[in-house]
């Protein structure tokens, strides 16, 4: 379990040092892509499997495809047929490929072994986090949606349509 | 097959919370800067899980759903902004937009 840890963990250094260093923004969101499944990995292997899934989900699932969606925005002026074709050659994907590869080989080890949870970790389940996260910390929870509804309105304000 | 030991997950925190620093410090695109923080807060949120594993509790995670959250309402406030400086400037570079009065 620990070999699998700290294999997931290079992983995500190795993709996050590529991610700051590369020159093209969608080769580097690609490599945060597997930097975020790594870290959702390592979120599994520490027990904690409701948040390794909404890492998956919320952070690679929303947010990237957020900064993706901006990206393709800004450059829609400029691009083309060209820009397209430059985008879908191997050498763009297979860097963020193979770091994949490593984590699913990884993935599939754990699944295979039999234990659902992680050997010699004490899982904390969804249940207890949800227990805690609405009678705890109720109040985070309301203040957390009165900040994503102040998001929302910032976004519209900023984004409106100046008349 | 033991757990792991806490010292490590915070150590490997640490590392991703520095090179997220770095890119922000060093990358003058603004969208690199807003992927970089990204990685500054995700490595935050695996100090808090690790955390949270190592005294089984779940309020690590509860933190690291706070995290998300506030991730998520500053990526989108922060690209609408990007796409505000674009339209404004032309650019993505941070350097054109450092003077108060734009």
């Amino acid at each position: 379990m620990r070999t699998l840890f700290f294999a997931a963990s290079a992983v995500a250094i190795f993709s996050s040092l590529m991610t700051i260093s590369s020159v093209n923004a969608v080769h580097a969101l690609l490599y945060f892509i597997v930097s975020l499944f790594s870290a959702a990995l390592m979120f599994y292997l520490l027990g904690a499997p409701f948040v390794a899934a909404l890492e998956v989900i919320v952070y690679a699932g929303a947010i990237i495809v957020l900064f993706l969606f901006a990206v393709m925005l800004l450059n829609l002026g400029r691009s083309g047929v060209e820009q397209e074709k430059r985008l879908l050659r191997p050498s763009v994907w297979i860097g963020p490929a193979l770091l994949a590869v490593v984590l699913a080989a990884e993935l599939v080890y754990v699944l295979s072994h039999g234990t659902y949870a992680p050997v010699g970790v004490e899982v904390v389940g969804a249940k207890k986090v949800g227990i805690s996260l609405f009678s705890t910390y109720l109040l985070g929870v309301e203040l957390a949606s009165m900040l994503l509804l102040a998001g929302l309105v910032g976004t519209y304000h900023l984004g409106r349509k100046e008349s | 097959m033991a757990a792991i030991p806490l010292i490590n997950v915070l150590f490997i925190a640490g590392v991703l919370f520095s090179i997220g620093m770095v890119g922000l410090l060093v990358r003058r695109n603004v969208i690199f800067m807003l992927i970089s923080v990204e990685m500054m807060l995700n490595a935050a949120g695996l100090a808090f899980v690790a955390a949270g594993s190592r005294w089984v509790q779940p309020d690590g995670q509860v933190m690291f759903l706070f995290i998300l959250a506030m991730a998520a309402a500053e990526v989108s406030v922060g690209l609408a902004l990007v796409i505000l400086l674009y339209h404004r400037f032309k650019t993505l570079d941070t350097d054109v937009a450092s003077l108060m009065r734009g």
